[in-house]
């Protein structure tokens, strides 16, 4: 019965797979000897399953049942897979050694090959790897990398032949329930030819260069230890870098914690030169032994981080209330807004006061200065226009909502956003609406002008193309907000979202280049520098993506949600925390310069000019950093 | 014969002038003429020429190739649309052409249908999945249709999707796209998964050595072979004023960079570029199939 409904349940066939690619239903029999319970793991030629073995009807003796379908269109090729099996089984069946699986049986049954093998409790290395928390501790790498070269050694002193593994990575690593390794898949058995156009080769990422001529020896297998040693410790999976770049990415340099005698045990086990490496799988366990007791003596030293109190700030100067918005510079005169309803201007050489303006609310609206004038925001609805020496009001403009968004300054008018749900141009020398976009929800974005279009998304995640008419060019929808300024390099417009996601879009047509998950949502405006997008999200990372490609080049993590948006000068992005630090990293690889701690999280974006950082903090001051 | 004769003489011989001399127009006269032909688009759109051959030495086309050129039509204006593939298959013996034939159906297909109601019916709603993200899907199942066709096969793959000014490549193997820039500059914009680019890349061996490396066309990176394929897939502009070029390493891998681009810039069209392109290669000795596409987006 259980077998009916397994088949009225199964899923529908979508055509393209072929019946008898079909995995074997739990319940089935196989040589009538061997129940399969379920798929345990899936291949390129099969799966394999856990099956219980049928002739000892007493007691329930699991085996691994691993699967081999043969559909390959050339007899030819059919005869060389068969053979490669059949040769696993009778190589399998030779050896014996605590760290390889026992081979029960293998039989054949129409397309499919059946290999019996030892049940192995446990988990392979790669998903040990993929599901921890963090790095794996140092000592059990040792513990493993130490029986994986026993188990080498062992397969190296076969007589006649030594047999060479080839194929030495994560996936093929079982930790049983004891935690130990027990070596898998001895199937791989590549057949090199050399001149001949495209021969392929074997295991992208953990095989040595010589392998990848041909040449396979006991060496190649360290090299691939190596590799799968280095995998462990910095999760880095070497398919994903290119080959032979082990050199580049030295393991302490992802994981500082490992001692650096472990690393060179690794580094010389992943040589180029095969010579260089550990002359045998006896020479790496003793070299690891001896990494192994050297560690065990010293105490893990904590890797001493930058000193906090290291910068000093040139000055610092204290408004009423929380600055939770972004200065600008002009002229010597650095203008900030305050929650105490001020706009500040401040000499910024050495933050002497120079005059405030007073609104009736909050200032989050970064200043623009244009010809003289100051435009900002203030959450009193208004547009403010002020003269930027004097200090004296020239206009102010009336929206129906308080104005968060920052103005943008082009083509003679002012572009912002307020939450009167508008997008607003107005008229730099009337001071007059010369249009306004209605969009569905507040508009607190700041609004990028490029391609002669205006772009801004709002606080329902509409994100909208304008041109300079005001009519709609395109839209996109994001999942939730989009707070987050957009900016635009290359002809995409790069924006966050509170939905996870880093956008790209091409600024003419809308259409979604790639998108990059975040750990949470964001409100991060992302700066850019060369061809590298920078962000930050409420996970508490700080993000750089690869423009072209949407790789992850590298991500810090902050103490704290990232609310700050990030801001490139020179070499360096800096960037602020609601941990109350501002940051200054190399923007290239993501290392910490120097940091400084403000007593209130950082939400508005740094400004750098002349080699000073300044920034404001909710703790009410507004801080002058040397960059 | 008497009516050769009246055929000869029955019209009268065209009047002799002293200058009138024919001559084929110079290259330069030519180019001129096609530059301002160039200039008549005011409206942004794809052109492109394909050329193809076996080679001299092979008896076997394993090179796929695909063109496809439209517009995408919208209310706002109509944005070019492209797709055009090169897939190299690889190993003689073991399907190469299947693989590559495989690899140009499957990812055409899905994106193809991804792009089925923007081509066919108004949708107005831009899709939630990316452009990349279309690509990978498209390559992850052609990798799948590969392993399960031709088991043991492989294929480069070197896919360009054009949207507008924005250039979306997926790219697997040592088939390359080029960028040809107004200024005479050719630069391979894909990064070949080759054993003797990675040797270079790490500078174990020169350029001069590459070009004579016995093991030239190994790869690290195919299509259909090993579990975990990870496709470069990137986003660029399209060269403003230049051109587009996907090319096996049977062009690539004969002719210099030099004579590349000097093929292409001494043609009148892009149709006639692929034919003196495709020629050059056999002109050197035409080793291996030969596939070349050219495009370019006019009205820019």
């Amino acid at each position: 019965m259980s077998l009916d409904t397994h088949r009225i349940t199964q899923p529908l066939d979508d055509g393209n797979d072929p019946a008898p690619r079909r995995q074997l239903q739990a319940g089935t029999t196989l040589a009538q000897r061997y129940l399969i319970q379920e798929v345990i793991g899936v291949g390129g030629m099969g799966s394999v399953y856990r099956a219980r073995d049928l002739h000892f009807p007493n007691v329930v003796k699991l085996v691994a049942a691993k699967e081999m379908i043969n559909l390959a269109p050339d007899p030819l090729v059919r005869q060389t897979i068969v053979k490669n099996f059949e040769r696993e089984a009778n190589l399998l069946a030779t050896l014996n050694h605590p760290s390889i699986p026992r081979i029960y049986d293998y039989f054949s049954q129409d397309d499919r090959s059946y290999l019996v093998l030892e049940f192995i409790h446990g988990k392979d290395l790669e998903a040990i790897i993929a599901e921890a928390d963090g790095f794996l501790p140092e000592e059990q790498a040792l513990t493993w990398g130490i029986e994986l070269c026993d188990v080498l050694a062992y397969l190296h002193a076969h007589k006649p032949d030594p047999i060479i593994f080839r194929d030495m990575k994560p996936s093929n690593v079982m930790i049983n329930h004891n935690g130990d390794v027990i070596l898998v898949d001895f199937g791989i058995a590549k057949t090199f030819q050399t001149g001949i156009k495209g021969t392929m080769i074997g295991t992208e990422g953990y095989s040595p260069p010589e392998q990848y001529r041909g040449e396979a020896t006991p060496l190649a297998d360290i090299y691939a230890l190596g590799a799968t040693l280095h995998h462990a410790l910095t999760r880095r999976d070497p398919r994903l870098e290119p080959p032979f770049s082990f050199d580049e990415r030295p393991v302490r340099k992802m994981n500082p914690a490992i001692s650096p005698d472990l690393e060179a045990v690794i580094a010389t086990a992943l040589q180029y030169n095969a010579q260089d490496r550990f002359p045998s799988a006896a020479d790496m366990k003793e070299a690891l032994l001896n990494a192994g007791r050297k560690t065990g003596m010293l105490s893990h030293m904590p890797t001493s981080g930058l000193q906090a109190s290291g910068v000093k700030p040139l000055w610092t100067f204290p408004c009423e209330d929380e600055i939770r918005g972004t200065p600008a510079i002009h002229q010597g005169t650095l203008f900030i807004g305050s929650y105490d309803n001020n706009l500040y201007a401040l000499n910024a050489a050495d933050g002497k006061f120079q005059w405030k303006y007073p609104t009736d609310g909050g200032i989050v609206s970064r200043p623009g200065v244009y010809e003289g004038n100051v435009y900002f925001g203030s959450e009193d609805k208004r547009l403010h226009v002020v003269g930027a020496r004097s200090g004296k009001v020239a206009w102010t403009y009336y929206t129906e909502g308080p104005v968060r968004s920052s103005p943008r300054i082009a083509e003679g008018h002012v572009f912002i956003g307020s939450d009167d749900h508008y997008l607003h141009a107005v008229n730099l020398n009337t001071g007059r609406a010369a249009w306004k976009f209605e969009t569905a929800s507040p508009v607190r974005s700041t609004p990028f002008v490029a391609n002669e279009l205006v772009y801004v998304g709002n606080e329902s995640g509409d994100f909208y193309a304008v041109d300079f008419r005001g009519e709609l060019k395109w839209r996109f929808q994001a999942k939730r907000a989009i707070t987050s300024s957009p900016i635009v390099g290359g002809q995409a417009v790069y924006f966050c979202s509170m939905d996870s996601t880093l956008y790209a879009l091409d600024g003419r047509n809308g259409w979604l280049l790639w998108r990059y998950r975040l750990g949470k949502g964001s409100i991060v405006s992302p700066a850019m520098a060369e061809n590298i997008v920078f962000a930050g999200a409420v996970d508490g990372f700080i993000y750089a993506i690869e423009t072209q490609s949407a790789r992850e080049l590298w991500r810090f993590r902050t103490e704290h949600q990232v609310s700050g948006s990030p801001v490139v000068y020179k070499d360096s992005v800096y960037c602020g925390s609601a941990d109350g630090q501002i940051y200054c990293l190399e923007y290239r690889t993501g290392r910490l310069r120097w940091k400084f701690a403000t007593q209130g999280p950082i939400t508005g974006t740094p400004l750098v000019y002349d080699d000073i950082v300044y920034v404001g903090s909710t703790d009410h001051q507004v801080y002058a950093l040397l960059a | 014969m008497r009516n050769y004769f009246r055929k000869l003489f029955q019209k009268p011989a065209a009047p002799r002038q002293d200058s009138a001399t024919t001559a084929p127009l110079s290259e330069l006269q030519l180019q001129s003429i096609t530059s301002n032909a160039n200039a008549r688009f005011d409206t942004q759109q794809l052109i492109a020429a394909c050329g193809q051959s076996m080679g001299k030495q092979r008896d076997l086309n394993e090179d796929s190739v695909l063109a496809i050129t439209s517009t995408l039509a919208g209310n706002s204006g109509n944005t070019p649309f492209g797709l055009y593939i090169v897939a190299d298959g690889m190993g003689g013996h073991q399907f190469g052409e299947v693989a590559s034939n495989a690899a140009i159906r499957t990812v055409a297909g899905m994106i193809m249908r991804k792009f089925h109601p923007y081509l066919f019916n108004l949708k107005a709603e831009l899709p939630d999945e990316s452009l990349q993200e279309i690509m990978q899907s498209a390559v992850t199942e052609a990798q799948k249709v590969i392993q399960r066709e031709a088991p043991g096969s492989g294929t480069t793959l070197t896919a360009a999707l054009i949207l507008g000014q924005q250039v979306t490549i997926a790219h697997v193997g040592d088939s390359r796209a080029y960028m040809v820039y107004p200024d005479g500059r050719l630069e391979a914009v894909t990064r070949d998964h080759s054993l003797v680019k990675r040797l270079e890349e790490l500078g174990h061996i020169s350029p001069e050595e590459a070009a004579n490396y016995p093991h030239r066309n190994v790869l690290y990176r195919a299509l259909g072979q090993g579990e975990l394929l990870e496709p470069d897939i990137f986003t660029i502009p399209f060269p403003t004023a230049g051109l587009l070029m996907l090319c096996s390493d049977g062009l690539w891998g004969v002719i210099s960079e030099q004579n590349l681009l000097q093929a292409v810039r001494e043609a009148p069209n892009l149709q006639r570029a692929c034919q003196n392109l495709v020629s050059a290669a056999n002109a050197a000795g035409g080793p291996d199939n030969i596939s070349v596409v050219l495009v370019q987006l006019a009205g820019q």
